[in-house]
């Protein structure tokens, strides 16, 4: 047999709250009632309304508002601070109900909300409202002053809300746990409960946000952060637990030709990128160049900072000729200058948060992010920066931020978890030595690059920033002066080798042509003496063949007979010739 | 309900009720004994069912029921319960 539900299950109507609905995965419970409990200033009556107001924005909605604690006109000034436009939303979507009770009303004997209800039913028809909220009803309760009677009235209102369809919001101000005690049924009446609660951490504020019970759904009941901004109350929550954006290969310049080449090619687009080091190690001319760079390729960059004043950063940055004021005029460039005003972080961030989009950025410096986290009040403060920075990211900001410490090692890294998420790590150190510091630049890491392992040296004068080379000699760094005397006293040893060199060669150059030349002359001796061989040898076979054809010319000319020899007739020349050259001798 | 017997006496009363919840049917019977017992010389009793008329009790700027309103003499006083504490209906009422 199948065991269905009465009740349809449980649908959701978004608060609008950034951050809320994520974590309840949809909003409030649609015609249930949800409590709001926390302390004073914690943000229950911003909550509620924020919801009404998102709903009467976004979805259309009427509602209803009975203000028990303060008075509706006293909300409508207050709530004046975010960009609600209360007044206009007044005359159509929004009704409040001024159930302040003055302190000269006397209280004679017991009373009930069926009259109230009756109104806001006639109220809830007339606009068609969807949403309710009853803000402050421990005001009611502390009047109505008897349990039984508190009971009977928390359950008429809330019989009356599942009977009207309306969805609810019940805000009860809570102290200690005696109060706690004594309205402590009331979380086990309504479906979800959300508890806000402002507390001070070593001195700083911090808010947060609960949710601790939501019937028919689940829901992240964690401990979450929450700022109050101009737009109102939002949670800055975890953000989507997988890590999910669109990564680029494309490359974009640091401002500074030899960097880029350190890092085979410029940051990757969308990247984050840390430049840590020590005061004065030239971290913000990193940024102001990254910035000019990129204001140059004509992308929108946003430049905040927390140590100097916009007109300070660019008349600084101007002495290393870096400028930045006409991308500031073009409206190209927006820097945002402040101090890390209240202790709270969420706030600075929901500052942020708000500037970006405001400006829309694709470039973004923060200079320096440590001021933010070096403040981190609650651990769950610490995700802060990290929330932020992966907003960034998915956004496709390529953001560049600094953070002062003077080694890698320090706790400030660690702690914010800056180090892990920053994708490119670029450290900035003094190097001090034979009397002078100088800076010297290594890439800490760099995902998804190649990049250079060698630590450079970086210069600063009117010209602009340059990186340069840095030597080692005798196991020791050398940079600046040093490094320009070992750079001079290189030049001239190489000078002293090249002239050896030449000179050495210039002499094996003459040995060589002496040889030459001494080749020359026997060449020309053996080819003399060779005609000599030549004319000796003409000289002696002439003389013999001479003798031979002359004995033979007389012997014609004295018409004497052969010489007959015995023998074969055809060899009788050659013995002749033979006889003949004896005869010479 | 029906209005309460006009007089030339300054008291001027309007008590809101919702229709016959229990609270509402005491201040009924209390408002009345009351102002028989201690305004019999002259007041004007005014009751009001604001299931019948919510938006009047809207503009009266009466959210609790029951609530007894002094209309007169001035200044408005506003009492809410069943007013059976006769002695803090008293007060409230002649106080100026």
């Amino acid at each position: 047999m199948k065991i269905q539900s009465p009740y349809p299950s449980v649908t959701k109507i978004p608060t609008g709250i950034r951050g809320f609905d994520e974590v309840t995965d949809g909003g409030l419970p649609r015609s249930r009632t949800t409590l709001v409990m926390g302390g004073p200033g914690c943000g229950k009556t911003v909550f509620a309304l924020q919801t009404l107001v998102n709903g009467a924005i976004r979805d259309k909605e009427a509602s209803l508002f009975v203000a028990f604690e303060e008075d509706a006109h006293q909300i409508i000034a207050n709530a004046a601070t975010f960009g609600w436009d209360l007044p206009a939303l007044v005359k159509k979507k929004l009704f409040f109900l001024d159930a302040h009770l003055s302190p000269e009303v006397v209280k004679a004997g017991e009373f009930d909300l069926v009259g109230m209800l009756a109104v806001l039913q006639a109220k809830a028809d007339q606009l068609q409202a969807k949403r309710i909220v009853f803000d402050g009803i421990d005001v009611l309760l502390t009047l109505l002053d008897d349990p039984v009677a508190e009971r009977r009235e928390l359950y008429r209102i809330r019989d009356w809300l599942a009977q009207t369809g309306l969805t609810g919001i019940i805000t009860q101000k809570v102290g200690g746990s005696e109060a706690d005690q004594r309205y402590g049924f009331l979380q086990f009446m309504v479906d979800c409960v959300v508890i806000l609660q402002h507390q001070v951490v070593d001195g700083s504020a911090f808010r947060s946000l609960r949710v601790k019970k939501f019937r028919g759904s689940g829901f992240a009941g964690d401990e979450f952060p929450i700022t109050l901004t101009k737009e109102g109350l939002q949670l800055t929550n975890r953000g989507p637990t997988e890590l999910q954006y669109d990564v680029t290969d494309e490359r974009i310049s640091s401002g500074l030709p030899r960097l880029d080449n350190m890092l085979r090619g410029g940051y990757h687009r969308g990247s984050n990128v840390l430049i840590s080091g020590a005061p004065g190690t030239a971290k913000s001319t990193l940024c102001g160049l990254f910035a000019a760079a990129a204001c140059q390729r004509g992308e929108r960059t946003l430049y905040v900072s927390f140590d100097e004043g916009a007109a300070q950063i660019v008349r600084n940055l101007r002495s290393v000729g870096i400028r930045l004021a006409p991308h500031q005029k073009s409206g190209m460039l927006k820097i945002y200058s402040t101090r890390t005003r209240g202790p709270n972080v969420e706030d600075q961030f929901g500052a942020l948060r708000a500037l970006v989009s405001a400006h829309r950025p694709r470039c973004l410096v923060i200079d320096p992010l440590s001021a933010l986290s070096a403040k981190v009040a609650h651990l769950a403060s610490a995700d802060a920066a990290q929330q932020f920075l992966d907003y960034l990211k998915k956004e496709g900001i390529t953001v560049i931020n600094t953070s002062l410490m003077d080694g890698l090692n320090t706790d400030e890294a660690t702690a914010t978890g800056i180090s892990t998420i920053a994708d490119t790590w670029i450290h900035v150190s003094y190097i001090v030595q034979d009397g002078e510091r100088n800076r010297a630049l290594t890439i800490v890491k760099s995902r998804g690059t190649g990049h250079s392992n060698q630590v450079r040296e970086l210069t600063l004068s009117g010209e602009g920033v340059s990186i340069t080379d840095v030597f080692i000699a005798q196991g020791k760094v050398l940079m600046g002066v040093a490094r320009w005397e070992w750079e001079q006293g290189e030049q001239a040893a190489k000078k002293r080798t090249q002239v050896a060199t030449d000179l050495k060669r210039l002499q094996l150059q003459l040995a060589q042509a002496e040889a030459v030349a001494r080749l020359q002359v026997v060449q020309t001796e053996i080819e003399a003496r060779s005609a000599e061989i030549a004319v000796l040898a003409l000289a002696t076979g002439s003389a013999s063949k001479l003798l031979v054809t002359d004995r033979a010319v007389l012997r014609k000319m004295r018409h004497a007979d052969e010489e007959v020899r015995v023998g074969k007739p055809a060899s009788a020349k050659s013995a002749a010739a033979k006889n003949g050259v004896t005869g010479v001798h | 309900m029906g209005k309460a017997k006009t007089s030339k006496a300054g008291l001027v009363l309007r008590l809101y009720v919702a229709g016959s919840a229990p609270n509402s049917l005491s201040a009924i019977a209390n408002a009345k004994a009351i102002c028989a017992e201690h305004f019999s010389s002259g007041h004007e009793l005014e009751i009001v069912d604001l299931l019948e008329y919510p938006l009047r009790a809207l503009a009266d700027g009466v959210v609790v029921t029951p609530t007894l309103l002094r209309l007169s003499p001035l200044p408005v006083r506003k009492v809410i319960g069943n007013l059976s504490d006769a002695k803090q209906v008293l007060l409230a009422l002649a106080g100026k």
